[in-house]
């Protein structure tokens, strides 16, 4: 665009030259042109990249309301922000909401994952704009995100991580430490989980279990009017296979779910308030404020807000999470040790400074030790109310006897490729 | 077992089961899931074309079997469709089933998630929950695939979105 506007200056400076009184329309013109050609530039520049984060309030400084939290006393230290690094994995309508909020937040790094691409079929929810259908989201995703704050390291990753190369680029992804030193076992502090299906969250599971890595787990029901997030420690909580997935009843019952020509809703509200409950959630896990949920869920029809807690299971089919499980029971005696220490510390501070009253603000809708499943391999019975399972648990089977079924056999596996290529040829 | 019909139940209980708990990154493991997976397709697609049912065709498109490919075809109106099949074994299987995929429908059935893979039922993931390990590739395409297109064919037959591949030749040429 620049070149043509330069080239239409020209042209329009050429035309007054040739007059010898050059008529006030060209040169109305030509200041036009000037005109257009500096809103252009503006429109292009990009704000400089900024070395510390500033407290200073003046109007230039994108970080003044941030840091201002620390004025407050909320967070202790806001500028660490800059040293954690998040992966999001599925940048749809959570995801890409969730990672515009850590940009504007100033993370230091965000690793985004999606095999998609951008279509006019998205633009019922936040982000996207329609200029970038067709684009993959990573990329789409990371045009905007480096417009809005060029001061976020943001890589792209076009891939699908539930095929077998797919999820070695992951996990990969993940360990990569890279130059900067820091005290992580992985390349990143938190992965969040915005996919949109069961496949996936099992995946991310996989992986976050094998890299004994924290996450935040989030979803929006297919009807959507309920969601939750949860926050997912291996060997810690429980995993998202020691238990079958938790959904928030949304209280339509199912028979009157008219799912004919349909597979999914979506709505930019539920979205969006499930990507906040996220971020905020993430934020106070990494920058240490409040208390993080362990699980919340959203019921938009009832404005109803469950809570509860999950025990892993001991009997999980996914071995990485009992594997984290045995771990973490082995350095119990370290921890307990530590969170000793560390009482006894806050005993003695308290008794010498006032006490902070607002400490004792508590308020959740339920009651956590009532919430609070000893093994999340218990009956549904336990759940809180406004809570279900979305898939029932394994049956369990006499292993002899699938054995036993399995009497006169072809036991090589070529052989019974061709057996059914033969099928097919027919 | 309900929600589906009869004849989706008495095929489904004549597939062998399996019984090897195996993904594909777990070497040996994962040799004898294939053969388990061989054998039950074996006999789903023989017990097919003995029913005179017969109505798809697969193979694995690679050594480690974590990808597949055919065919599948319904009938509709005496009318025969068909449409090429394909999908990726997940890390996370058999926990979570294969997402069967008709690339040359993607976008033209609202039953359907991006990228073509076909919208199934509320009944299948609860049921291949329950039945883990021991469903494998062969009850996906009896439990997954084959209901899916008896309800959908005959909408995309009907609202023109799919054609006859005779009706497309004859309209190419005119
Ligand atoms: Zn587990």
């Amino acid at each position: 665009m620049e070149e043509e506007l330069k080239s239409l200056l020209q042209d329009v400076e050429s035309l007054q030259r040739s007059q010898t009184k050059s008529p006030d329309s060209i040169d109305e013109m030509q200041q036009k042109v000037v005109r257009i050609m500096n809103l252009a530039k503006t429109g292009a520049s990009r704000r400089s990249k900024v070395k510390d984060m500033s407290a200073e309030v003046v109007d230039s400084n994108p970080y003044s309301r941030l840091m201002a939290l620390q004025r407050m006393g909320i967070v202790e230290n806001y500028e660490r922000i800059r040293e954690f690094s998040v992966a999001i994995v599925g940048i749809g309508g959570v995801g890409s909401v969730a990672a515009e909020m850590l940009t504007r937040c100033g993370i230091g790094r965000l690793l985004l994952y999606d095999y998609d691409t951008v279509e006019l079929a998205n633009m019922n929810r936040l982000f996207f704009r329609p200029d970038q259908v067709g684009m993959t989201k990573t990329d789409a995703a990371v045009q905007t995100l480096s417009d809005i704050n060029p001061d976020v390291v943001l890589e792209s990753y076009s891939l699908n991580i539930t095929t077998v190369k797919g999820f070695e680029i992951f996990t990969e992804s993940l360990k990569f430490q890279g130059s900067q030193k820091s005290g992580r076992s992985t390349g990143v502090d938190l992965v969040l989980s915005c996919v949109d299906n069961y496949e996936a969250r099992m995946v991310v599971n996989q992986a976050c279990n094998e890299l004994g890595q924290t996450w935040m787990e989030s979803g929006v029901s297919e009807d959507a009017v309920s969601g939750h997030i949860q926050l997912l420690v291996p060997g810690e909580t429980a995993c998202f296979a020691c238990a079958p997935p938790l959904v928030v009843a949304s209280g339509v019952d199912e028979r009157t779910l008219k799912r004919e020509g349909v597979c999914a809703a979506s709505l930019p509200t539920t979205m969006g308030v499930v990507a906040g409950l996220l971020v905020q959630n993430a934020l106070k896990y990494l920058l240490k404020f409040g208390q993080v949920s362990p699980y919340l869920g959203y019921n938009s029809l009832k404005d109803y807000f469950p809570t509860m807690e999950m025990r892993p299971n001991p009997q999980c089919s996914n071995l990485a999470c009992v594997e984290r499980q045995n771990e973490y029971i082995q350095t119990k005696p370290a921890r307990d040790a530590a969170a000793k220490v560390k009482v006894e510390a806050e005993a003695s501070a308290a008794t010498e400074g006032p006490l902070h009253l607002e400490n004792d603000w508590n308020i959740s809708v339920v009651d956590d030790t009532e919430m609070e499943t000893s093994n999340a391999s218990s009956a549904s019975g336990a759940l809180p109310e406004g809570l279900t399972h979305e898939l029932p648990s394994a049956d369990k089977y006499p292993e002899s006897l699938v054995v036993g079924e399995a009497s006169p056999v072809v036991d090589d596996l070529e052989d019974l490729q061709r057996q059914l290529d033969a099928l097919n040829a027919l | 077992m309900e929600g589906w019909d009869r004849n989706t139940k008495s095929a489904l209980t004549q597939i062998p089961l399996l019984s090897t708990r195996a993904g594909p990154r777990d070497g040996a493991a994962w040799t004898q899931r294939l053969k388990e997976e061989y054998r039950a397709l074996i006999a789903y697609t023989s017990m097919n074309k003995a029913g005179d049912n017969d109505w798809f065709r697969i193979a694995a498109a690679n050594p480690e079997g974590t990808r597949w490919e055919g065919t599948c075809w319904y009938v509709h109106n005496l009318r025969r469709y068909e449409f090429a099949l394909q999908f990726d074994i997940p890390v996370t299987y058999p926990a979570t089933a294969p997402e069967i995929e008709l690339p040359q429908l993607d976008g033209k059935t609202h039953k359907m998630y991006r990228g073509g893979k076909i919208c199934l039922t509320v009944h299948f993931k609860p049921l291949w929950a329950k039945n883990c390990p021991r469903f494998g590739i062969a009850h996906a395409l009896c439990l997954g695939l084959a209901p899916w297109l008896a309800a959908e064919v005959p909408i995309l037959v009907d609202s023109g979105m799919v054609k006859h591949k005779d009706d497309e030749a004859s309209s190419t040429e005119s």
